[in-house]
């Protein structure tokens, strides 16, 4: 049997009833990274030697008549800490980091016994959506490989894609779990603000970052939901609720509830292939009898706006600690510098050193950030300047406050609503490339939950032109319970998910 | 124009900006020690160094200790405040941002009131705020903190980084180098007395930075601010306010002009040197700080704060007055430190006790039995603010110091020493050598005492025998005596202790000297 092909949760059945065990599972994932990883490049770092230490470790407990663990292969974005193994967000100033800690969601998924298989790539500090700004290399979507996987956590959703992992996480701030899973006909699910402990997830925007599950299939995704979700105290921001369990909502019954689709999602930029996909959901929805109609989030409009200052007014802050003085690239070290322990590292006798401070902080930056990410450094500083601050940083969260109250309207009439995840299928790799803002159009349909704080899934619904389309449900604060419910029960209906990619495509070098 | 002239001419407006590093166990966001002195970088956790993905969580210890603080000062503490982050780049700041408070600090308003040649000031206080410490840089020198050896690197020590601090502003209500230094010794002993800080200043736990400006005298348009660093004691504050006004004076008698700018004070040389320009105001692009909810209190908790204060030091040194009899003076040094008027009381609480039950209780203070009582708490200080106090500056001990079970002269051993100069067995001034002894050695001054044989011959039989010999001894000046000659009576005193090897009871001997010459 091919492991690969199995699910999460078939996997940890089978595991769980000793038919496999987790060495089994985890090599024949490997063999397919092997197979499959020139191609697509979704990982920047494969942990084959502490995935089969690990692998072996609960193998040989389980015979020993210890409780069974999951065992389950998984991979991280690498913008999520793990203890000892580099952790880079995609950015050549984080290359060679090596954390002191793991984030709240590793430990959770290894203390259920799942396997850390590898570290994903992602859009430098998972800014953009293509995974094109890797500061390493791009990642090719497995439908077509000369397309992009979207982004940013478009390692992950492509690993997902292409039967190298049954599982990854993403990170999400403007849509980075959804659109990849979109562009890659897999099941994104970003949790609603607070559900999902953001201790050890690097920081981009911090009020807007959360961390989700890319999966095969909703059921999947309810099982990892599980695994990670819930009150951390190392994260203040955690909301103190006590997460259901998501696998009871897993019930194809969604006779009577009422959505709506928002028009201003469901405008002229969206491609009329992957309008006709999303009314194809709508009206298997609508079979299952789920009363659709058309609504509004009348501040919608100006979502990217929004999102577009604040969200780069907090990265200016939080990456302000890559300064090359602690750990990570420091310009005019030599190569790695002397390790002081910690992740950190001195210069001391490394190479010609900076002048002076100034120097070194100028240098280290302009060499160790690619281009978007200082120009959101750029955007963002200019923004909270003083005499700024006011008319941009202030507006826009006032504006944040109005389009939350546009979704607090609209769940007063709709159980949830419905839009494309993006409004195109996945673009050629270099097409969008030179052009910010038509790559910032790729996240005009999920910005909005995201400035909301809201929970949305992404679900395979359908393709245009070979490439998968996304549906995006979208609910009020913490109705996880209800979207899964919802897209199980569409998933149930159609066969969307069950389409493999062919990886055909030019072979990649 | 001299000094003295042109400095009179104007009028100093000066404010103070406090930072006090509360005395919480842990650091602010994270769960690391705060004990002073360890060695460099062995308190610090992937939070207080700033490592990518972690995020702060508030100590509610020293949110208590800041509302407390607060609320001493009479300052309004308002249910929600917000932390916001102050954006600059220093190698001593993990983050490239402290966590701290802008529009909407903790508390704002309240007042201090500050004597000054016995006339009381209440001095404004504009807001109260808590927020992180930096971490500490070594430049070109040992992490020891020895010599420095003139590397061409600094290094960094984060054990600081992290480590919980208020802010306390106040309004520009200072007059005089004198009157700064009053507020910030009253403000230093409000936090001494809350138990909120050790309030070190030369730790750097209480770190000041004054601004001033100048005015001509009954004017009220406010000059050009000068602010200053690195004052790191109440007289540094004092000398370096004192030496900025005269230089300030100077600069706009002889028409200059004062530039608005940071200057750092001189210890050794005692002048304020140029630091940094201060042009505009620093663009620090605060916002709130995403990762941590605003700040909500429960009325509830800061009203139990608020029964929970402790007695400041005016209101013990009023009751110092009332209850023992003390001087107002006495009350006033004992009470300068909390510590020092712990350990007061508990020295006179333990006479109180040995006198039993024939002393009425505090309520009955001006009871008939209260004249031994205040008599022995009179004693009490007078050791105190005495030798003891001289030796504790002698041995560089600070008050905080006595309270330590170690201390060498725990007010037991006080209390022992002063019963063995009332019962006689000592002399007052052999009291002092014995006091010296139990502070060097720790040994209780009974065991002194009976260690060196100091104890005095108060044995009148013995000592009879003594003085007979020496009046025998001495005709002439027995005569002298007689005829009135007070001198005379020193003499012949100091034969007897001379004889006695200095033993013998002075009080005794001068009265059986009398006795036998019938003076």
């Amino acid at each position: 049997m091919r492991f690969t092909e199995a699910t999460a949760s078939q996997l940890a059945t089978l595991i769980a009833q000793g038919e496999v065990t987790r060495s089994e599972v985890l090599e024949s994932f490997l063999e397919r990274i092997v197979a499959v990883e020139e191609s697509v490049a979704a990982f920047l770092t494969v942990t084959a030697d502490h995935g089969r230490r690990l692998a072996r470790l609960a193998d040989k407990a389980a015979e020993g008549g210890a409780t069974p663990t999951a065992g389950v292969p998984f991979a991280l974005k690498d913008n999520i800490a793990t203890q000892d193994i580099p952790t880079t967000c995609g950015s050549r100033i984080l290359e060679g980091y090596r954390p002191p800690y793991s984030a709240t969601v590793m430990q959770r998924l290894e203390a259920a016994g799942h396997i850390l298989l590898g570290k994903t790539n992602c859009d430098e500090f998972a800014m953009g959506s293509s995974t094109e700004n890797s500061g390493f290399h791009p990642t090719a979507n497995p439908w077509d490989l000369r397309c992009v996987p979207g982004g940013s956590s478009g390692g992950s959703a492509a690993a997902v894609a292409a039967y190298e992992v049954p599982f990854a996480l993403g990170s999400d701030t403007g849509g980075s779990i959804r659109q990849p899973a979109s562009f890659c006909g897999v099941v994104g699910l970003k949790p609603t603000y607070g559900l999902v402990s953001r201790y050890g997830l690097v920081a981009f925007a911090s009020s807007l970052d959360q961390i989700g599950p890319i999966t095969r299939d909703v059921t999947d995704a309810a099982l990892v939901l599980g695994a990670i979700a819930g009150p951390d105290p190392l994260d203040s921001t955690s909301a103190r609720v006590k997460p259901p369990d998501y696998g009871q909502a897993l019930v194809p019954d969604v006779d009577g509830l009422v959505a709506g689709i928002p028009r201003e999602l469901f405008g002229e930029g969206v491609e009329p292939e992957v309008r006709q996909r999303v009314e194809e959901a709508a009206a298997v929805l609508a079979e299952l009898g789920v009363g659709v109609e058309e609504c509004s989030l009348p501040n919608a409009a100006f979502a990217l706006d929004m999102y577009y200052v604040i969200a780069p007014a907090e990265a200016s802050s939080n990456l302000a600690r890559y300064d090359g003085t602690r750990y990570g690239y420091r310009a005019g070290a030599a190569a790695g510098g002397e390790d002081v322990g910690n992740g950190a590292r001195a210069s001391i006798g490394g190479g010609p050193p900076p002048g002076d401070l100034l120097s070194l902080y100028l240098s280290t930056r302009s060499q160790g950030f690619g281009p978007e990410v200082k120009r959101r450094i750029m955007l963002g500083a200019y923004v909270l300047s003083a005499g700024y601050y006011d008319a941009y940083y202030l507006k826009a969260q006032k504006a944040r406050t109005l389009l939350r109250r546009d979704f607090e309207q609209a769940f007063g009439r709709y159980d949830f609503l419905i839009s494309p995840t993006s409004p195109t299928v996945a673009f050629p790799i270099g097409e969008r490339a030179d052009d910010p803002l038509a790559m910032y159009m790729a996240d005009l349909c999920t910005i909005p939950a995201s400035l909301a704080g809201l929970p949305a899934i992404s679900v395979p619904c359908g393709f245009s032109q070979g490439l998968p389309v996304g549906l995006q449900l979208m609910g009020p604060a913490f109705s996880e319970e209800l979207l899964l419910r919802v897209a199980f029960a569409h998933e149930q209906r159609t066969d969307h998910h069950t389409k493999r990619p062919p990886l055909l495509g030019v072979k990649r070098h | 124009m001299s000094e003295d002239t042109s400095r009179s001419r104007y009028q100093a407006v000066i404010a103070l900006e406090v930072h006090v590093e509360l005395g919480t166990r842990t650091k602010a966001f994270c769960g690391c020690p705060t004990t002073f002195g360890a060695a460099p970088n062995t308190q610090v956790c992937p939070i207080c160094l700033g490592h990518p993905g972690v995020l702060p969580v508030l100590n509610r210890r020293a949110v208590e200790f800041a509302v407390k603080a607060a609320l001493a000062l009479h300052g309004q503490v308002h249910l929600e405040s917000v932390f916001a982050r102050k954006n600059y780049f220093y190698p001593d700041l993990p983050k490239g941002y402290q966590i701290t408070q802008y529009d909407r600090p903790l508390a704002t308003g309240g007042h201090l009131d500050v004597e000054v040649d016995g006339e009381s000031r209440r001095v404004r206080i504009r807001r109260l705020h808590l927020e992180e410490d930096t971490g500490k840089l070594i430049h070109g020198g040992t992490p020891g903190g020895g010599a420095t050896t003139g590397a061409p690197y600094s290094l960094v020590d984060y054990n600081r980084s992290g480590v919980p601090l208020v802010e306390i502003v106040s309004e520009p209500d200072l007059r005089t180098p004198a009157e700064a230094r009053a507020y910030l010794e009253a403000l230093h002993s409000i936090l001494e007395y809350l138990g909120v800080s050790d309030v070190r200043m030369e730790e750097g736990s209480m770190r000041c930075e004054p601004n001033i400006s100048l005015r001509p005298v009954g004017t009220e348009k406010l000059g050009v601010p000068v602010e200053i660093k690195n004052l790191n004691s109440f007289r540094a504050v004092e000398r370096g306010l004192a030496y900025e006004t005269e230089r300030q004076a100077a600069l706009l008698a002889g028409g200059g002009r004062v530039e608005r700018e940071t200057r750092g004070w001189d210890e050794g040389a005692e002048v304020t040197t140029f630091q940094r320009r201060k042009e505009s105001a620093d663009d620090y692009r605060y916002f709130p700080e995403p990762d941590l909810l605003p700040l909500v209190l429960e009325q509830d908790w800061v009203e139990a704060i608020r029964r929970s204060l402790p007695e400041l030091r005016t209101a013990r040194r009023e009751r110092l007055v009332r209850e023992y009899g003390l001087p107002a003076y006495d009350a006033g040094v004992l009470t300068a430190s909390r510590h020092l008027a712990d350990y007061y009381e508990d020295a006179v609480e333990l006479v109180e006790a040995s006198q039993g039950a024939s002393v009425p209780t505090a309520g009955a203070a001006d009871g008939p039995g209260t004249a031994p009582l205040h008599a022995a708490a009179k004693t009490i200080s007078n050791w105190l603010m005495g030798d003891v106090s001289r030796l504790m500056n002698e041995a560089g001990l600070e008050p905080l110091a006595m309270r330590a079970k170690t201390f060498a002269l725990p007010p037991a051993a006080l209390v022992e020493l002063v019963a063995l100069v009332d019962e006689g067995t000592i002399s007052g001034k052999m009291a002092k050598d014995v006091l010296e002894a139990t502070f060097s050695t720790g040994k209780p001054p009974r065991a002194i005492v009976a260690e060196k044989g100091l104890a005095q011959i108060s044995d009148s039989g013995a000592l009879e025998t003594v003085v007979a010999r020496v009046v025998d001894a001495n005709p002439s000046a027995v005569a002298e005596l007689r005829a009135g000659k007070d001198r005379a009576m020193g003499f012949l005193v100091g034969q007897v202790m001379k004889e006695t090897g200095g033993k013998a009871n002075p009080r005794m001997v001068n009265e059986l000297v009398r006795k036998m010459v019938g003076s």
